[in-house]
């Protein structure tokens, strides 16, 4: 019997996920970890149960999964739109350059506090959070894919008589769609990192919230759970931004296989 | 021949690099008379391409002058098209896409346009591939697009710049004679850079000679082969004692 390709890319590591649930589950009862160490994988699933059958946990995901939507498009877009400015007017690059280095080099999370104290303890914050740390990725690629378009293509751009918009927006942007893609892609990952930060500082909800408050009562299963959903909603982001790259940038397929490894 | 379409006169261009300023054309004369084939022949890097974006008005000369139709180029003319070495077509766009751009960037009339890619697509051979993307295509196939978009306007001049360069062995010979097809039926004035002997001796009507850099012209060859040239002409003794004659200026040319 042999199986297609795709089923194998599906099958092994579902064969490598039981084997290692099974290790787990062994080593918890072979070297008996007590609970609040390492939850067993039977308290995890009773956990997520509870949690998404019962319903406990859909506030706290939909939280998350709000303020690192709004938070992603909106600070994307500006990131988007700046870079643009950015690649496009030299007196702009000189002029915001040694900002832009120096805000990009320091750890965005480290200005959770500060964002907590400025906008609220409610979800505005987390949308600035989650804005902050995906602006830079998107921006930085923006701005260089932009800058590398092939310069025979913009001596022909000129040769033609092209307005600069019209380069702008059918030469630039499309020959740097494989940057900003991959811009797109370390911002969701980013992202993620960021609604949770925010929600660790200071929250009522969300899946950071979840963990932090489980955390207090040793609740290492619920801390389990929400890391689990936590992966799920950064794998379901990643796939979203990836197929939306095949699908936009299809004229440069080899690009798009190898983006995931190039996070 | 005085009503001189193009006239270059002790044309000079320098440009500066990070190694100081370079003297890449001195001293250039040529002219072409409409309706013409020119070729611009020269060793690697002796300016031609330099030559090439000055007429597109890409660049501007430093020193003597250079004219179209009697007026001094001073930046891109809409009725010049041109052709680069690489096809730079659009990967995100169609073939009659990237035929239609010249149209599209001097906002001429789109109906009208979208008729005469598809005439020139059938001109140059791709008419079953209108809807294809030029990742699609094979090298030569590009090129051709490349050369339908650089007529779609209707330019008086064509430039291009060693066209045929980057395709192999095989793919040039046929599109030496594709390219002569579509000259013959279109009759544009075409100024063709390359350093290929036999290419420009097949092609033209006339061929300039630049020295290295700093190129200036320093031989002219009238060809004077029946026309419409094909595979027997490149077989043929005049075409050897053209192509041996400017072998042996080259060789002379190399040693000094």
């Amino acid at each position: 019997m042999t199986l297609s390709e795709r089923t194998k890319t599906i099958l092994y590591p579902l064969i490598l996920l039981v084997v290692l649930i099974a290790i787990w589950d062994g080593a918890i009862r072979f070297f008996k970890v007590p609970n609040y160490i390492l939850p067993t994988p039977a308290a995890v699933l009773e956990a997520m149960h509870r949690g998404y059958i019962e319903g406990l946990y859909w506030k706290h995901f939909f939280y998350t999964l709000q303020s690192m939507v709004s938070g992603y498009l909106l600070g994307c877009t500006l990131a988007f739109l700046l870079g643009c400015l950015f690649a496009e007017s030299r007196t702009c690059e000189r002029l915001l350059y040694p900002y832009v280095v120096a805000l990009q080099s320091m750890p965005k999370v480290a200005l959770a506090p500060l964002i907590i104290v400025w906008f609220g303890f409610d979800l505005a914050s987390k949308v600035v959070m989650v804005s902050l740390v995906c602006f830079f990725p998107m921006f930085i690629n923006t701005a260089v894919g932009l800058k590398q378009t092939n310069p025979a293509l913009l001596d022909l751009m000129r040769a033609f008589s092209a307005s600069r918009l019209h380069v702008l927006l059918h030469i630039k942007i499309p020959s740097a769609a494989g940057h900003i893609f991959a811009g797109l892609q370390i911002a969701i990952v980013l992202g993620l990192i960021g609604a949770v930060v925010a929600e660790f500082v200071s929250s009522t909800k969300g899946l950071g919230h979840l963990i932090n408050a489980a955390a207090v009562n040793l609740e290492t299963n619920t801390m389990f759970a929400a890391l689990f959903s936590l992966a799920v909603l950064g794998i379901l982001g990643s796939q979203a931004i990836r197929r939306l790259h095949a699908r936009v940038v299809f004229w440069d397929r080899g690009a798009i296989a190898q983006a995931p490894l190039s996070e | 021949m005085n009503t001189a379409l193009l006239e270059a006169t002790d044309l000079a261009v320098t440009y500066a690099s990070s190694r100081g300023p370079v003297v890449a054309l001195q001293g250039l004369n040529a002219r072409l008379g409409a309706g013409e084939f020119l070729s611009v022949l020269g060793p690697s890097g002796c300016g031609k391409s330099t030559l090439l974006k000055v007429v597109a008005g890409l660049l501007a000369p430093s020193g003597g002058s250079i004219t179209l139709e009697g007026a001094p180029i001073t930046g891109p003319r809409r009725d010049v098209g041109i052709v680069f070495q690489q096809p730079t077509l659009l990967p995100w766009q169609t073939v009659l896409d990237n035929v239609l751009l010249p149209i599209r960037t001097l906002g001429m009339d789109g109906v009208a346009g979208r008729q005469r890619a598809l005439e020139l697509l059938e001109l140059v051979g791709l008419a079953k591939f209108a809807s294809h993307y030029p990742n699609e295509l094979s090298g030569g196939m590009q090129q051709r697009v490349g050369i339908a978009r650089g007529i779609i306007h209707d330019p008086k001049l064509l430039l291009m710049d060693e066209p045929f360069a980057a395709l192999d062995a095989m793919s040039r010979e046929h599109m030496m004679i594709e390219l002569q097809r579509i000259w013959l039926a279109t009759k544009k004035s075409v100024v063709f850079i390359t350093h290929s002997i036999p290419e420009a001796v097949f092609l033209s009507d006339r061929i300039v000679v630049l020295s290295e850099r700093p190129g200036r012209t320093v031989r002219e060859v009238r060809v004077d082969l029946p026309r419409p040239r094909n595979i027997d002409t490149m077989a043929s003794p005049a075409f050897a004692s053209y192509a041996n004659e400017l072998r042996a200026f080259f060789s002379t040319l190399g040693t000094a």
